[in-house]
């Protein structure tokens, strides 16, 4: 008989010749201790392991809060030109957590977007698209203008000039029944003004950038 | 002209012989010191034969041509050094509050501490000469083709140790929370969200939230001294473990000396 055609050995029996195996023995206690030992370790590092990473890995995916915040009377603005206000992003950090937000009533004339109908006033982020700077509006040019890279973006707030890939960010906005305008929470628009779910400076939501730069799974558009 | 041997001192001033049998009676304290040293390191070195570690790590042979550049190593790990140490210290006043908090320590470190200010600029500056050297000593590398087998391995460890460095950089700038750290973080993360699919992931767990906050602040600061140091710890030993066992390469100027039996057989 060739010897192929043998029966083939099992790799932990008897006839392999291992110490203290028994005939037709599967596994030998030695191979057995060897995996439960090394199981017994695996378990125990990934039961410290695991929360730990979870821990961390945590605030991904935990909800924003929606928070509304009054910025100022209705007659403190106007449909022509921007009034700078503070709004607070984060409470608790003191001043780290404010930011400063250009508010402009909607005006038909200029506004002629059709996603955005809704929406009583103007609210852009000073959030720079490109980096996260901070962009300051520049009355006698009619542009907002970012110190770091020279990015520049129009009075809707697209970019112009520089290196930003997406209009400035937007605020929502309503009026409380004390008469007073009310900021909530931010959210990102693409070169046609569109709404998206906020992102990260430097990332683009038109055509494929929207799914290659997904937004936290905890914000939500409204 | 040959030099004269020293003449014999005078039999008052010299040492008696020791007395058979009694070796140290006469020896100076300088002996017993000598003495007790050796026994302490035959005590050490009897549990744990360190000592042929020792040898083998410190007494290699280097190659001919070997010159200040093959220092730059060395000075980056105790450029490393210093920072530990500096940082230790500074960790003792440093409070990672973002509300105010940890710009006021470091305003209290530098302006009321004794030697704070210093501690402070060595850290500061220190962390650049490291970036400095880091780069000096990977063009060294690089240039003279000390990176080719069976050197590969590490150079990539070098590489992660750079790319740890800059993390310690990142994270470091951060801490004072004043506006350019502030402002240059923003950046940074930003940089790091551009990249497509797992770039807004990546900073979402850099920010802790979805913006710089306090939670920020405590991460880049338990990243920036507990999570890195350690492994740029680590990987310094397995680097200088490498260098020990395959030795250092010849500046690519030294010309390799021709055999024995090569030059009989040319002359």
């Amino acid at each position: 008989m060739p010897a192929r055609h043998a029966k083939s050995k099992s790799p932990y029996t008897l006839d392999r010749e291992y110490p203290g195996a028994f005939e037709g023995e599967t596994v030998t206690r030695r191979r057995f201790m060897t995996v439960g030992g090394q199981a017994a370790g695996g378990i125990a590092a990934a039961s410290f392991l695991l929360p730990a990473l979870g821990f961390a890995v945590g605030p991904i995916f935990k909800g924003t809060p929606v928070r509304w915040e009054s910025v100022g009377p209705e007659d403190m603005f106007n449909e022509d030109n921007y009034i700078p206000v503070i709004l607070t992003l984060d409470p608790t950090i003191g001043e780290a957590g404010k930011t400063t937000v250009y508010v402009r009533k909607k005006n038909l004339a200029i506004d002629t977007d059709p996603y955005d109908k809704t929406t009583p006033y103007i609210a852009i982020s000073t959030r720079c698209a490109h980096l996260g700077c901070p962009v300051r509006w520049v009355d006698a040019a009619e542009r907002f203008i970012c110190p770091c890279h020279g990015g520049v973006y129009d009075l809707l707030g697209r970019p112009v000039s520089g290196p930003p890939v997406r209009p400035l960010d937007r605020f929502y906005s309503r009026v409380n029944k004390a008469g007073e305008v009310e900021l909530g929470p931010r959210f990102s628009v693409n070169s046609e003004l569109r709404r998206f779910s906020p992102r990260y400076p430097g990332e683009t939501v038109d055509g494929i950038g929207q799914y290659l730069y997904p937004s936290r799974p905890g914000a939500q558009k409204l | 002209m040959p030099k004269l041997p020293a003449p014999p001192m005078p039999s008052a001033l010299q040492a008696p012989p020791p007395r058979p049998g009694d070796p140290d009676a006469k020896a100076a304290p300088v002996d017993h010191a000598v003495t007790a040293g050796h026994t302490v390191v035959d005590w050490v070195d009897e549990r744990t034969s360190m000592s042929g570690a020792a040898r083998w790590l410190m007494f290699r042979k280097v190659p001919k041509g070997t010159n200040w550049f093959y220092t730059l190593g060395s000075a980056t790990m105790f450029a490393f050094l210093s920072q530990a140490v500096t940082g230790v210290f500074l960790a003792m006043y440093y409070q990672p509050d973002a509300n105010g908090g940890a710009y006021e320590s470091l305003r209290h470190v530098t302006n009321e501490v004794f030697l704070g200010q210093f501690v402070r600029s060595m850290h500061k500056w220190g962390a650049s000469v490291m970036v400095v050297l880091v780069f000096l000593h990977m063009g060294r590398t690089f240039f003279w083709g000390a990176y080719k087998y069976p050197r590969e391995l590490n150079w990539v460890i070098g590489v992660v140790l750079l790319i740890l460095t800059m993390v310690m950089s990142f994270t470091g700038y951060l801490l004072p929370f004043d506006e350019r750290a502030y402002w240059a973080t923003t950046v940074g993360i930003n940089i790091n969200g551009t990249g497509p699919l797992i770039g807004p992931y990546l900073s979402d767990f850099l920010l802790g939230g979805p913006e710089i906050g306090a939670t920020t602040l405590s991460r880049f600061y338990a990243i920036h001294m507990l999570i890195v140091p350690g492994a740029i710890a680590a990987l310094i030993g397995a680097h200088l473990y490498l260098v020990a066992k395959l030795g250092t390469t010849a500046p690519p100027w030294s010309k390799a000396e021709k055999s024995e039996e090569l030059r009989e057989a040319e002359a």
